[in-house]
């Protein structure tokens, strides 16, 4: 029987405000344990939570980029539960009044686009950091707590059982930390933890209206983690259906070591989370005025970025969607384009060379310039230099932010095209490599380049090479 | 209201709460718990037509307060009522089937 995949996620991203959803303490990332808490944040009798009024912003304003149906009035609500990193024993969370309902997110599949529906958006606190001493969750034998991440604000984005695939829900994913990138809500470092996803997955026949029994896939840490994680355990699911058997309703951690998913613990009762209004809030009542003056300031969002990225610059879907996904890409290539209008050949060099060098220098682009990037292409087209000294160029740019024309000038890298220069060269090469020579002249084309090669060696790549590969015929006639 | 025998609702919250309770103590709370469900259902017979629900007792709006830091605690108050520490953090027994993540 075919089986169709059917995946439903629920994202949590902390927002980026500097306190924490309740209280003054700070939110910042890496202190020492148990460094940022209060009364509060520890829910010691007697203290009161205050909203922060920057983390409703931001809140409403990612309702807003991912088309929720933001509401005027919504509630905060107590979910009971033990586990030591809620030190309240509860989570201030939103249950049946969430701050905002439905929404979607467009996807760019391979040849069409997807809209992806979401059920909610609310707004909860976060919890402590476990740390558990031991090999895993697994074999630990106690665990340390801190503290400092309990009560940043949380958002939780759950969509709808609306993706298809490991590959679909990555996609969509990332789309998602693009648009809140764009909107500036949460810096969404996976690596982190200010950005989870957490994913429910189950299989039914191909075509059938109801869903499977689903399982819950857990610790997956980065894009290619939700897709490798989503793919296996898609495979886990239908082999056992295949074999005849059923699927238990389980919660699965992934391994990203062993590249498999594990059941964490099989699911004994469903949990009763005895979920009540939180006495210590007042409902949220939300101005219209005010969501409509959050909706006027939204920025511009990927989509559109990219809908003005393939009109403006003519490129194609998936360069458009290179320079959104990373943004400093993004700016780098438009900034560059103000001085340099033959788009093509930039963004073929900003795909190529450039993010080679960038990832082989393991340096990001703090210290090139796009407007020097320019000027180096520039050079290149002009016949300054050859394409060797320019990606040669580009390399220490990379690193030092360097300036291309000085570094033409001072060390004279300039393109070699005189006769007079050329020739001597191309004299010695021919008469060290006689080999080839015969070679080209018994009409093996592939002798010349290599010719080329040896002539372009001993000049450091700055022999023009149209001029080079002429004189060379003509020597060799 | 027709008087139940409530003893699986006390365990079943006893077991919620993480509490262990005596015999007599769950004959105790089943009473109570009895009385406290007929009280509801008093107030439930009381006719709300045309009032809006609502989850506070006070209307008012909801305090804001601006996104800026305040000082926390000092680590040695924040560590104060734990039983057991290591390196800073609060050490805690071994964590066990239930809790947030076995939703």
């Amino acid at each position: 029987m075919k089986y169709e995949v059917v995946i439903g996620l629920e994202i949590h991203l902390e927002l980026l405000t500097r306190s924490k959803l309740f209280c003054g303490c700070s939110t910042a990332f890496g202190l020492g344990p148990n460094t940022n808490c209060c009364p509060v944040c520890l829910g010691l009798p007697g203290s009161l939570p205050v909203f922060n009024r920057k983390a409703i912003e931001l809140a409403v304003t990612a309702a807003l980029a991912l088309k929720s149906e933001v509401q005027i009035n919504s509630r905060f609500d107590r979910k009971n539960y033990f586990y030591p990193d809620l030190p309240k024993a509860y989570q201030v969370s939103q249950y049946d009044q969430p701050l905002a309902r439905g929404g979607c997110l467009e996807i760019e599949l391979d040849k069409s686009r997807r809209k992806v529906s979401l059920e909610r958006i609310h707004l909860e606190e976060e919890a402590g950091k476990l740390v558990h001493a031991g090999e895993s969750i697994i074999g630990a034998n106690y665990s340390l707590v801190d503290y400092n991440r309990a009560g940043i604000p949380l958002l939780e984005i759950v969509t709808a059982p609306n993706l298809y695939s490991g590959h679909e829900a990555r996609l969509f994913l990332e789309e998602l930390h693009s648009v809140l990138l764009y909107c500036s809500v949460s810096d969404c470092k996976m690596e982190e933890g200010s950005l989870r996803c957490d994913a429910n997955i189950s299989l039914r026949p191909a075509g059938s209206p109801t869903l499977g029994t689903r399982t819950e896939v857990k610790n997956m840490n980065s894009f290619r983690s939700v897709e490798m994680a989503l793919e296996f355990e898609a495979k886990r699911q239908e082999s056992i259906l295949t074999a005849g058997g059923s699927i238990i309703q389980e919660t699965f951690h992934w391994d990203e070591e062993k590249k498999h998913t594990f059941p964490l613990r099989s699911k004994e009762e469903s949990s009763d989370y005895r979920y009540f209004p939180e006495p210590d809030l007042l409902p949220l009542v939300l101005e219209s005025s005010y969501v409509e003056k959050l909706a006027e300031r939204l920025p511009m969002l990927p989509q559109e970025h990219r809908l003005k990225l393939l009109d403006q610059y003519q490129l194609k879907v998936k360069e458009a969607v290179l320079l959104t996904r990373n943004r400093e890409l993004g700016d780098f290539f438009e900034t560059a384009a103000v001085s340099y209008s033959d788009y093509r050949n930039l963004i073929n060099w900003v795909q190529g060379d450039l993010l080679y060098q960038l990832r082989e220098s393991g340096r990001d682009l703090k210290k090139i310039d796009p407007r020097l990037f320019a000027e180096l292409l520039i050079m290149v087209d002009d016949g300054k230099i050859s394409r060797p000294v320019a990606k040669e160029l580009l390399a220490e740019m990379v690193q030092t932010g360097a300036d291309p024309g000085e570094m033409v000038e001072n060390r004279h890298l300039g393109l070699i095209s005189s006769r007079e220069s050329l020739m001597p060269v191309i004299e010695q090469v021919i008469l060290g490599n006689p080999d080839a020579v015969d070679n080209y002249r018994q009409g093996k084309k592939k002798a010349l380049a290599f010719l080329v090669g040896k002539v372009m060696a001993v000049t450091g790549g700055r022999a023009d090479p149209a001029e080079l590969n002429r004189l060379l015929k003509e020597k060799l006639k | 209201m027709m008087p139940v025998n409530f003893h699986k609702e006390v365990d079943y919250v006893a077991r919620l709460a993480r509490l262990t309770l005596e015999p007599a103590e769950k004959e105790r709370m089943a009473g109570q718990l009895s009385d406290i469900l007929q009280t509801a259902c008093r107030i439930q017979e009381l006719d709300t037509t045309g009032i809006e629900p609502t989850s506070h007792v006070l209307d008012l709006p909801v305090a804001l307060r601006d996104d800026v830091n305040r000082p926390s605690l000092s680590l040695d108050r924040v560590l104060q009522n734990a039983p057991r520490q290591e390196k800073n953090y609060i050490r805690v027994p071994r964590i066990t089937g239930s809790g947030h993540n076995d939703q």
